[in-house]
């Protein structure tokens, strides 16, 4: 083999860092590698700090991958760096396009030096992969259908991961007021006309107006007393993906006593929120009082919190300390505030259970949706309920 | 390549700081690339942070007119590229009436009664244009399709007129708060940069640049404050502009050092969710304590 010029060397080493970030799990097309060798032909003449900045601009477009191109940067070019690119000008790299040809010339380049640099990892790459995957998968399984309570502290934090992902839907309502259509219930006489134009004053175009859809807020009311620890703070992290989703999501705990932690959540780290959860709630997993909660929700937030019209979430067992009929009369009051309630007790979850525990049977008059929420599977089926 | 001024990305950060406009390396270095590549640059961070300006600073750095088209939800191609004029269109009808002859109806959809929308005027500038695509994650995923086709052709097609053709690509900013994730498509067509919220002494920079009336102690203080309460675990990080607007707020008011009394008083212009003003006042001596931040 000849030795390349160094121009190409140069060139070779650009490409090569852009093939290794995609072998890091980057999204990395030839396109932005491409863009990437023209960025550095664009400044001439680098040094260490502007070869970073052009390939941050061009090889990776979101911040999440900034810290691995760091790592991958540190480890390709040494410190003091310093390119003299003058060789290849701007035009003469060729964009990526439906051409083809000039596309496989690079990743010829491409192969080539990879090949010298990566030998050692390139065997069995992908097979491992791709057995990989299938492992998750049948894991995924498994871990949908254990019960919250039983999970490992492993098990725990990928389902909470996962839980975060559920696509969370929220009911809708509609709005007042009108708006333009493609059919609706009003017919809209304005743009009727306006659209005759196009038909020289034939208004052979019929325009409508109809009412807008809104979400409803959703409102977490949440059971940290004893046993029900682990399913309220999977719900908390079923909050937090809703919240995300940038809906209006009204999230309280209770155990003897009501405490608000929807701000708590609007950080953007759900682990320190329910780390900031767990120091605010005083009474993690102490007794519970479901009826004098309520009464605290409904005296002290109704008009203060996004709960009229909302839909709203219960997630206890129902074990109530306190007297069942303040209970039932604040679930009464909660039903006529609300548009609908849905109670998720974990309990459900088990074949043989009944709501024979007296607070159970004094709330569920009041109930729209009882649901067990023991589990994964079951958070779909309350994500389900709650977009229907 | 576009015609700029300028040879290198030092003499831009120059340039960009003789228009107030303070850039750090990485953000001079992608602009310089966008201009020399003709590649759209997609600017995101949170609000605040100056994204917007960038255009603005750039327009008039090149002379260049600034077009921006605000997104919105359920923005769509009339509003973004064109619209017929239809009163002017129903006028003419009335006025020709009587007298309708195949030519007059063809007048009706002359250039005359064409409505022109930021995208079609960006196409017509060309590179006469700075384009500005202003807060692009409010739009909906079908605008951002039409964009990309528009921002990979720069030509359109008006069925009554005919095609419309830019000689030489706008220089194109694209800008985003981070709200919803664009599409990859969108952002393989463009150059990236995440902007973040300034170090500390370029902030204060920043607010002696923009607001010289800000006394430098001032400027200090102000600086030092916001970013202590970017350290809190609030819900909206106030961003430069409202660091700007404080040091504004405080010098108005006349004093030289930022206290608590002042603080409390114009919160509100960097604060601006109820929550957050409540965290920020129980933890008040905190912020405008006159220690060194801890780093």
């Amino acid at each position: 083999m000849t030795n390349p010029p160094p121009e190409a060397e140069a060139l070779a080493r650009l490409i090569g860092f852009g093939r290794d970030l995609r072998r890091r799990g980057l999204p990395v097309g030839t396109g932005r590698i491409v863009t990437f060798c023209r960025s550095a032909a664009a400044l001439g003449a680098l040094d260490r700090e502007d070869l970073y900045w052009a390939g941050r601009g061009s090889l990776i477009s979101r911040p999440e991958d900034v810290e691995a191109f760091d790592a991958a940067f540190e480890a390709w070019f040494r410190r003091g760096l310093r390119i003299e690119l003058e060789l290849p000008g701007t035009d003469d790299i060729a964009e990526p396009g439906d051409g083809g040809g000039q596309d496989e010339d690079l990743e010829v380049v491409d192969d080539h030096i990879v090949a010298r640099e990566w030998h050692e990892m390139e065997e069995g790459d992908e097979a491992e992969g791709e057995a990989s995957i299938r492992i998750v998968a049948s894991a995924m399984e498994v871990l949908r259908e254990k019960s919250f309570a039983d999970l490992t502290e492993e098990e725990r934090r990928r389902v909470a991961r996962l839980i975060r992902r559920l696509a969370v839907q929220v009911p809708m309502r509609k709005t007042r007021r009108y708006r333009p259509a493609a059919s609706g219930a009003r017919f809209d006489v304005k743009r009727t006309i306006r659209r005759s134009l196009r038909t020289q004053g034939e208004p052979f175009h019929r325009a409508w107006r109809a009412r807008g859809t809104r979400a409803r807020p959703l409102v977490l009311i949440l059971d940290i007393s004893g046993s029900m620890a682990p399913y309220s703070r999977a719900l908390v992290q079923f909050a937090f993906a809703a919240m995300a989703a940038g809906r209006r999501v009204e999230v309280f705990c209770f155990g003897t006593r009501l405490t608000r932690v929807t701000r708590t959540l609007r950080t953007k780290d759900p682990d320190r929120a329910m780390r900031e959860i767990g120091r605010l709630v005083e009474d993690w997993e102490g007794g519970t009082r479901i009826g004098a909660s309520l009464n605290e929700l409904l005296d002290g937030w109704s008009q203060r919190a996004a709960i009229r019209g909302s839909v709203a979430v219960v997630c206890s067992d129902g074990l109530e300390r306190g007297e069942p009929d303040l209970l039932r009369e604040q679930m009464a009051r909660l039903r006529r505030l609300v548009h609908k309630i849905v109670w998720v007790n974990p309990l459900k979850g088990s074949p043989h259970y009944e709501p024979l525990a007296r607070g159970m049977a004094a709330a569920l008059p009041s109930i729209d949706e009882f649901l067990p929420g023991h589990n994964l599977e079951s958070l779909e089926e309350l994500g389900r309920v709650l977009a229907g | 390549m576009s015609e700029w001024p300028l040879s290198s990305v030092s003499e831009l950060q120059e340039a960009l700081g003789r228009e107030h406009y303070l850039a750090d390396r990485g953000l001079s270095t992608a602009i310089y690339l966008a201009v020399s590549l003709n590649k759209p640059l997609l600017l995101e961070g949170e609000a605040g942070v100056g994204k917007t300006e960038v255009a603005k600073v750039l327009s008039s750095l090149l002379g260049r007119e600034l077009i921006r088209l605000q997104c919105y939800e359920g923005i769509d191609a009339s509003q973004a590229l064109y619209e017929w004029n239809y009163s002017k269109q129903l006028i003419a009808v009335r006025a020709m009436q009587d007298v309708t002859t195949e030519a007059h109806v063809q007048d009706l959809f002359g250039p005359e009664y064409l409505v022109e929308r930021p995208l079609l005027a960006a196409i017509r500038s060309g590179s006469k244009a700075v384009l500005l695509v202003d807060e692009l994650d409010r739009a909906d995923d079908e605008f951002e399709a039409f964009l990309l086709e528009i921002l990979s052709e720069f030509a359109v097609t008006i069925p009554e007129i005919g095609r419309v053709a830019a000689e030489e690509p706008p220089v194109v900013i694209v800008t985003s708060n981070r709200t919803r994730e664009l599409h990859d498509a969108l952002k393989r067509r463009c150059l990236y940069h995440w902007i973040d919220h300034p170090a500390l002494e370029r902030e204060i920079q920043i607010i002696r640049a923009r607001a010289p009336e800000v006394p430098e102690s001032l400027a200090r203080d102000v600086a030092t404050a916001v970013n202590r309460l970017r350290g809190f675990d609030i819900a909206k990080r106030p961003g430069v502009a409202e660091t700007i607007d404080w040091a504004h707020a405080a010098a108005f008011l006349g004093v030289e050092h930022l206290d608590e009394e002042t603080a409390a008083a114009t919160l509100g212009t960097v604060l601006k969710d109820h929550d957050d003003q409540e965290l920020a006042v129980s933890r008040l001596a905190e912020v405008v304590a006159d220690d060194e931040p801890a780093a």
